[in-house]
């Protein structure tokens, strides 16, 4: 018993011995990543392992949950004191990462080289009360994606320009017996119908808070959701739309059963690129239409950041992993599922090959980019308002008493 | 050996453990109880002495209101469910016939799947664009269009019951296969002998000898159903409309969607009051089933 008791503690020393000196030469970090939309995760991985070949002394571990995890996940990192040191975090969390302390003000670490070089509106994604927290990664808003092939055998010219028009377009597809429900979106209970509706909010020139209060009762707030409900009543919309997730809309887009559908810049190269769709080399995309007399286009701020957690014992091997990941060069290298937040790339020929129309419609849906409001209690206000949607969908009750009850449950 | 003695070393055996189960248990116990009087954040603050603000605002909010519905819909339908299916499914591989072994091999599965996947699989079975439910039921004709199952609140919570059964039948149908088998043959011969009708059998012959691992199997149902998160989460989040969110679901949205610790404690306990309740009461039938089993 004794004799296996010193052998086992002979070993245990020998291990240490062994592997001390790595544990002490390499740092590890933690980041946590999504699993959906924007970036593959063999993209990252590559990103990571080129970071990895550049700066041998750091590991990165890197961990990927679906978007629905992401916020939750990482805030529970967070309170249990241990962690992620590197997280990517969602254009409407940072008021409320700041607030609870979350993540690390890095202002001083930005460079005038990166003030410069990055697209003004993408700084808003990782800012708040005059800080910054992150470096904005992932720049994305909504875009209106058209099935070419249909609009030509219904013999429409033009993809729309207004909201209006996509509703005129879809009936004449309907009438003609081209597709039962043309029009796809993500209003699933989960923020994805919040971004539908917010890039609708900004066509109709509509408000979320007025003064920390909520203003979306009425007005642009209003009629945005009542376009919702007159295109899902009037069966230009699929009906599935209430439960599906951006990945539902492609996989009903990319098979040909939808002849528009509102989602984010990944879709356009897997849509009319990939093996597995049936629509490649027939996808149109324009930014999201406006509304006659008040908005030409409108658009959605879904953009992302990568942040250093407040928790991470190696903020500056941290902040170096995030300076590579949004660096110019790594941007460009992987803009065929997310578009660089380099200005000056969208002039290199390298960037914009193949994807030529994607970027003459990100040029302008990125100007009009609309944010989701910037408040610490914004999971609140948003469930509030993923449920006024489906309620109003599902008739249970209208626009108007939906948003009046999400104003009411909203915690502002 | 003294009595005394052997008390005191039954004890001494159990400390180890003891002290264990009140570091994982009754500590955060206690720390959730102190929290659910609080304000506090999940991270930041800790929070402010605020008496039983939490409870009075969560016991009357139309939130917990319909969650309670939802979930006490959600525990007694998939239960009663869970056990006639369970039982009837110990009768049939109770007999004879050929395949029997790997019908109870087979039995297993569903209830060893992680409720994970088990709800992810559904989830496509479900899909209004290429769920195998649909083509089904539009293939003999019982539909004319595909339907959103789980996008519509008036079937959500039957089909995240449906599946709910199917992953947990089996363990009902186990426990009772395991008790039909110690009833003694000589009895069920000698009811046949007596002219006993199959129902007669069941009821007044083999229910009795059922009855007492029955009842463990209802209390153990019965409060997991009443804990119910995981297959919600992964098939509807609590949609559509909050349809299904269920008061662990709730919990979950309090605590750490909307990071309010101090009501997401209060809630949690709330329910763990409702489950100890049940399991008590429960505690007692079996006690009294257990009791004219024997």
């Amino acid at each position: 018993m004794l004799k296996s008791i010193k052998k086992s503690l002979l070993g245990a020393t020998l291990i240490a011995a062994v592997s001390a000196p790595h544990a002490f030469a390499e740092t590890t970090l933690n980041a946590l990543f999504m699993a959906q939309a924007a970036y593959s995760e063999a993209d990252v991985r590559a990103m990571t392992d080129a970071f990895s070949k550049a700066n041998p002394d750091v590991k990165v571990n890197l961990e990927f949950v679906p978007y629905e995890g992401l916020h939750d996940k990482a805030v529970l990192a967070q309170g249990s004191g241990s962690g992620y040191d590197v997280v990517l975090f969602d254009v409407i969390w940072p008021a409320e990462y700041a607030t609870n302390n979350v993540l690390v003000d890095v202002s001083s670490r930005i460079t005038d080289e990166m003030k410069k070089g990055v697209l003004p509106g993408a700084w808003t994604t990782v800012n708040y009360d005059g800080k910054s927290y992150g470096m904005p990664w992932i720049l994305d808003t909504k875009y209106l994606f058209y099935n070419k092939e249909i609009l030509e055998k219904a013999g429409i010219k033009a993809p729309p320009k207004t909201w209006a028009e996509l509703n005129d377009q879809a009936k004449i597809i309907k009438d003609k017996g081209l597709l039962a429900t043309p029009i796809a979106w993500s209003w699933s209970q989960a923020e994805a119908a919040i971004c539908d509706y917010t890039t609708l909010v900004s066509a109709y020139g509509g408000e979320f808070l007025k003064d920390g209060k909520p203003a979306f009762t009425e007005g642009g707030g209003l009629d945005a959701l009542k376009y919702m409900v007159d295109s899902y009543k009037s069966g230009l919309t699929n009906p599935n739309s209430k439960e599906f997730l951006e990945e539902d809309v492609r996989n009903v887009f990319q098979n040909g059963e939808a002849a528009f559908a509102l989602n984010w810049t990944y879709m356009y190269n897997m849509a009319n690129g990939g093996k597995d769709s049936k629509v490649a080399g027939k996808v149109g995309v324009v930014p999201a239409p406006g509304v006659e007399g008040k908005s030409t286009v409108s658009a959605v701020n879904g953009s992302m950041g990568l942040g250093v957690t407040t928790t991470s014992k190696h903020p500056d091997e941290a902040w170096k992993y995030i300076v590579h990941m949004t660096s110019q060069e790594t941007q460009n290298a992987y803009a065929k599922l997310s578009l660089p937040i380099w200005a000056s790339s969208y002039e290199d020929a390298a960037v914009t090959a193949g994807q030529e129309e994607l970027i003459a419609a990100a040029k302008l849906g990125l100007a009009a980019m609309y944010p989701r409001p910037t408040t610490a209690k914004y999971q609140e206000l948003s469930t509030a308002l993923q449920q006024a949607i489906q309620e109003a969908l599902l008739d249970q009750a209208s626009p108007e008493d939906a948003l009046k009850s999400a104003a009411e449950n909203s915690g502002l | 050996m003294s009595g005394t003695w052997m008390t005191t070393r039954a004890w001494l055996l159990m400390l180890p453990l003891l002290i264990i189960m009140l570091a994982v248990i009754g500590w955060p116990m206690i720390d959730t109880v102190r929290l659910s009087f609080t304000d506090a954040k999940l991270v930041g603050a800790s929070g402010n002495f605020v008496g039983v603000d939490n409870y009075l605002k969560m016991l009357g909010s139309s939130n917990f209101q319909r969650a309670l519905w939802a979930t006490t819909w959600f525990a007694v339908v998939s239960v009663t469910a869970e056990m006639v299916i369970g039982v009837l499914a110990a009768l049939l591989l109770n007999q004879q016939f050929y395949g029997r072994t790997v019908l109870r091999a087979l039995l297993i599965l569903p209830w060893a799947l992680p409720t994970v996947v088990n709800a992810t699989l559904w989830r496509l079975i479900y899909n209004p664009e290429y769920g195998a439910l649909n083509a089904a039921l539009t293939q003999i004709g019982l539909l004319d269009s595909y339907r959103s199952w789980l996008g519509e609140p008036g079937t959500a919570m039957t089909a995240l019951i449906v599946a709910d059964c199917w992953k947990n039948f089996p363990l009902v149908a186990l426990i009772a296969l395991a008790a039909l088998q110690a009833v003694p043959r000589d009895i069920t011969s000698a009811s046949l002998v007596d002219g006993a009708g199959s129902f007669a059998r069941f009821r007044f012959v083999i229910l009795p000898y059922l009855a007492g691992p029955l009842m463990v199997a209802l209390v153990l149902r019965t409060i997991e159903a009443f804990k119910v998160f995981d297959i919600i989460w992964v098939m509807t989040r609590g949609g559509p409309a909050n349809s299904t969110r269920t008061l662990s679901i709730l919990v979950y949205q309090e605590a750490f969607s909307f990071q309010r610790a101090g009501s997401g404690a209060s809630l949690a306990l709330v329910v763990t009051l409702i489950v100890t309740v049940l399991a008590i009461g429960y505690g007692m039938l079996v006690r009294r089933a257990a009791g004219s089993a024997t």
